[in-house]
């Protein structure tokens, strides 16, 4: 049961072959099983989870309208405040805090009857790709227990390779949902921008952030992308218009005559064989549907990673002031009278680890006077050049495509002394969030070197977000029935499965 | 070494710049739904967005920007069709996200004017005070620094936070750099500050209660050689809370650069705290080192972009200009130029209008609360505003002693009585036992009575000599407990005397 699609269980749900209690405990026990190898979860909440599936079920007996995925469970980035749950972004500075209040997308969850499972680990504050930057310790891929299962999102992709959830929820600041996806075999979405309230997110990067769903399957992550999505008063950047009709999409998956373009720049050098094998392979399936391929350009795309690594430093030397021990988490220092002024230093110098501190003094260097035109204006500047190299592109083709990953899973530690080889892991990622547009990474085989999975990204035009569903479904078809079976049915076992 | 002001002038010309802070009367903060009531407990006029929880976000009161584009609208300025927020980086305790959401490179409103009068040698005389921008930001939460001898956080033991007030939406009102004004610069800058707080006043946009810090004054001081066009360092004295304090700060600051420069030293560019009991500033932050705020546009907000119609709409809304109306009720109440200057010098004109459009004569109502009303706010050190007695009292009064029921002196006992909490002026008027004695049979058994002790006096006036009936007009006024007109009291003690 806990191999299915979240789709097959909400079915199982709907026609009583299951209890969303039942369904709870079998995640709960795979849970305790598998994650002391995996280490996808820096809190669950088995009590609360159980009272949630419960409420569903009761719900359920007496007739009440249920949301498709009402009693199925799922496991959250501890990137989003939940009431009373501990909540930390994968930092000490968060230690023992409680939010609370519940951030928007819980709101949604509760309110659809999602059960939450727990908190899943994260690169800190959302900052990096291999989760390995954890205040916690490094999640492990359940496919390669020596590799790491990307970044930030790492948790909830690997609790979802693992069979410890069927959803996830992560946030994708600069391919945070997508990369982790690629890297552990499963469906990952980052919505476009305003699409998910980033109310109760805590903010890396604000005009980057963007919560979104993991899934085994397209569908799966559409289902899921319909209950996180829509306008929200609390978020001045969430945008006010109906959520496109993603689940439909999913459900089609037709692409004939759709116009598929590939992006010159996201392919080549620097793109591992295996990755640009399975790429081409696509590519080949999506023309043999029906769609036509055509080559774009987009020249500015050379600049995203620059852009990116000065935008959101400077955007998190902000946001990341807030955590300075007065109100709330960490605070270090407080002794013999010891000035407000050196309780912050002392708490700061404590909670943050490494990446983060690097990230703060970057920003804050981009943003000084003096430096602020030739940083943080000139990445503006590119951002917008990007703008216009993916409006350019979109009237070529309906949507784009390139590798999610140049690369597939990367050993534990083999680039965690090397923030520049850890950057380039977002390379073709980060165009998306620039232009706060969205796009799908879905997983499309194994590279022939390592057996390790690739990943197949999609992006359309800001709310169109259907687009990515429309094409990623169809691809999807083709694949599953070449395999014969979802691609991460074919990952190693762990142990404990059931 | 100490030197006069005019000392300070045959040398000198000063420069101001004023920067003025006004909350806004909104009923919810700027960026969250939290109230914005004066003197709650401590930290309960919070939640997630305005104690910066960790994830929570900010959204733009709407209300707020109407206030703010009436205000722009009122001093003249353009109004952005489109304007960003920014963030000013920097740590503070009682700053909750350790960063401000203002307005930086793009305001909402820039470039207006405001026009101010003041009495010169030469008689009235106009300045216009040229406005850079006016701008929205958010206030910050206050420190209570507990332990110390001074309140200041300096020997503080340990300091409390109250975050009731992060988050009240703000307006600033920056002026351009103001030459010119000679040596009636501190009156320009006072008469500027309560231009300012009339309009806000008229607006309806603020309370404008300088004591409560509803209106803040930040003044911007420096001096340079007469007919030089190099601008002096200047000085930043905040802490202005009152119009009468804007005066005596820039005069103060004046002549405290004016001593620095003269024996060869250098103003140091700083900000500096006016002490209300002393009229000196002291020392506060340096400013030498220019602060690095880091702006950078909000990205949590969207830039702000008032469609053109609606600020016609608020344009056309724009209640009377106080210039307008001073010179309008100036005409209508006939008032002459010295007596309009001390009405507004004593802040009374709205009042005196209330009592006006209540029923009493103009001049009635401006004697007594220029006058007697005055004179006792004076006595008792209070604002005139802060006094118990409404323009209704004085209106009834004034209607009372028409009517003839009291006398102006009756009156002045009613008035006391009002301020003294006794109630309305009928009440105080039952209550004190007050009437005017018209009975003709009673004043002249006082008049005998008054007439017999004090004879030699009597006699006095018996031979001709008048004016001594002034001291027997007293004693009998005495005798009535002061509830005899007076008037009558003298026609009838002269025809008793024989000089009626």
């Amino acid at each position: 049961m806990i191999k299915n699609t979240a789709a097959q269980m909400s079915a199982a749900l709907e026609k009583g072959e299951t209890t969303s209690v039942e369904l709870t405990k079998l995640h709960l026990d795979r849970i305790s099983d598998v994650d002391n190898k995996v280490k996808a979860f820096l809190h669950v909440d088995g009590e609360s989870a159980l009272k949630q599936a419960a409420a569903v079920d009761a719900d359920r007996a007496s007739g009440k309208k249920l949301d498709p995925l009402a009693g199925v469970p799922l496991a959250l980035k501890d990137v989003l405040a939940q009431e009373g749950v501990p909540t930390t972004a994968g930092s000490k500075i968060l230690q023992g805090w409680k939010p609370p209040y519940d951030s928007s997308v819980v709101t949604k969850l509760k309110a659809a009857g999602v059960v939450i499972l727990g908190k899943t680990n994260m690169d800190e504050f959302a900052m990096g790709s291999s989760t390995e930057n954890s205040g916690y310790g490094p999640t492990f891929n359940p496919w390669d227990l020596t590799r790491t299962p990307g970044g930030s999102s790492g948790g909830s992709a690997a609790a979802v390779s693992a069979f410890e959830a069927p959803l996830a929820i992560g946030s994708d600041t600069g391919g945070s949902i997508r990369q982790p996806a690629a890297l552990t075999g499963i469906v990952g979405v980052r919505p476009t921008y305003g699409a998910v309230s980033r109310y109760g997110l805590i903010a890396y990067s604000s005009s980057l952030d963007q919560a979104g769903p993991f899934g085994r399957t397209v569908l799966d992550a559409a289902m899921l992308h319909e209950v996180i999505a829509g306008h929200d008063p609390r978020d001045a950047t969430s945008i006010n218009a109906p959520v496109p009709a993603v689940v439909a999409a999913a459900k089609s998956g037709d692409v004939k005559g759709l116009k598929i373009g590939v992006i010159k720049q996201l392919q080549g050098d620097g793109y591992q064989i295996g990755v640009q094998a399975r790429f081409n392979e696509s590519l080949d399936i999506l023309s043999s549907l029906g769609a036509q391929i055509v080559q774009v350009d987009c020249p500015s795309f050379e600049y995203a990673l620059a852009a990116y690594y000065l935008i959101a430093p400077s955007e998190c030397s902000s946001n990341l002031a807030r955590f300075d021990a007065m109100r709330y988490g960490l605070r270090t220092g407080d002794n013999d009278g010891a000035s407000a002024e050196t309780v912050m230093n002392a708490t700061r110098e404590a909670g943050f680890g490494r990446e983060v501190k690097r990230r703060i003094i970057l920003g804050t260097y981009a943003l000084s006077s003096g430096y602020y035109d030739a940083y943080y204006g000139s990445a503006q500047k590119i951002r917008t050049l990007i703008i216009e190299d993916y409006k350019k592109a979109f009237v070529q083709a309906d949507v784009l495509v390139s590798p999610t990953s140049p690369i597939t899973a990367f050993k534990i530690g083999e680039k965690s002394e090397d923030p520049i080889a850890m950057y380039l892991a977002d390379v073709a990622t980060i165009p998306v969030n620039l232009a706060g547009i969205c796009g799908m990474s879905l997983p499309a085989g194994l590279a022939d070197e390592d057996n390790l999975p690739v990943g197949f990204q999609i992006m359309a035009p800001a709310m169109q977000d259907q687009r990515l569903y429309q094409v990623g479904a169809g691809l999807e078809a083709a694949l599953v029935s070449k395999w014969g079976g979802y691609l991460i049915s074919k990952a190693p076992a762990l142990g404990g499965a059931k | 070494m100490a030197l006069s002001y005019d000392d300070v002038m045959a040398k000198y010309e000063p420069v101001l710049g004023l920067e003025v802070h006004v909350e806004l009367n909104t009923e919810s903060k700027m960026f969250c739904s939290c109230s914005t009531t004066f003197g709650g407990e401590p930290n309960t006029q919070t939640c997630p967005v305005c104690l910066a929880l960790p994830g929570a976000l900010p959204v733009v009161n709407a209300k707020a920007i109407e206030s703010t584009i009436k205000i722009g609208l009122a001093l003249n300025c353009q109004i952005a069709p489109y304007s960003r927020f920014a963030r000013k980086n920097y740590f503070y305790p009682d700053m909750p996200k350790n960063f401000q959401i203002s307005q930086y490179d793009e305001p909402i409103c820039f470039d207006g004017f405001v026009d101010v009068e003041i009495e010169t040698d030469e008689g009235p005389k106009q300045f216009r005070i040229e406005i850079e921008r006016v701008h929205m930001e958010e206030d910050t939460g206050k420190s209570l620094h507990v332990g110390g001898a001074t309140g200041r956080i300096h020997g503080a033991e340990y300091s409390l936070l109250d975050y009731n007030r992060a988050g009240i939406p703000l307006v600033e009102i920056v002026t351009k750099i103001v030459p010119g004004t000679g040596k009636y610069a501190p009156e320009v800058a006072k008469a500027y500050v309560a231009e300012l707080r009339d309009i806000l006043r008229g607006l309806k946009v603020s309370d404008v209660k300088m004591e409560q810090g509803s209106l803040r004054c930040d003044a911007n001081v420096s001096l340079r050689l007469i007919g030089s066009d190099v601008l002096g360092t200047r000085s930043e004295t905040k802490n202005v809370n009152s119009l009468r304090s804007v005066e005596r700060a820039i005069r103060g600051e004046m002549i405290r650069h004016a001593e620095l420069l003269n024996g060869g030293k250098k103003v140091k560019q700083e900000t500096r705290h006016f002490q209300e009991d002393t009229g000196l500033t002291r020392s506060g932050r340096s400013k030498e080192q220019a602060e690095d705020y880091r702006y950078f546009p909000e990205p949590d907000l969207v830039p702000v972009a008032p469609a053109a119609a609606w600020i016609e709409e608020l344009r056309a809304q724009q209640p009377e200009r106080p210039s307008l109306r001073r010179k309008r009720l100036k005409e209508q109440w006939a008032v002459p130029d010295k007596e309009m200057a001390a009405m507004i010098n004593a802040d009374v004109l709205d009042i005196v209008e209330e009592t006006v459009l209540l029923g009493a004569e103009p001049t009635k109502a401006r004697t007594w609360w220029l006058g007697e009303i005055s004179r006792l706010a004076n006595e008792k050190d209070v604002a005139i505003a802060d006094l118990s007695i409404t323009p209704k009292d004085v209106a009834d009064i004034v209607a009372l002693v028409a009517a003839g029921e009291l006398t102006d002196k009756l009156a002045r006992q009613v008035v006391e009585g009002v301020i003294a909490g006794e109630g309305t002026p009928s009440e105080v008027v039952a209550k004190r036992g007050i009437k005017v004695v018209n009975d003709d049979g009673a004043l002249m058994a006082a008049i005998e009575k008054v007439c017999a002790e004090q004879a030699e006096t009597a006699d006095k006036v018996r031979a001709g000599h008048v004016p001594a009936a002034g001291a027997l007009i007293g004693a009998v006024m005495k005798e009535t407990k002061g509830q005899a007109d007076a008037a009558r009291v003298r026609e009838l003690l002269l025809k008793h005397l024989g000089q009626g």
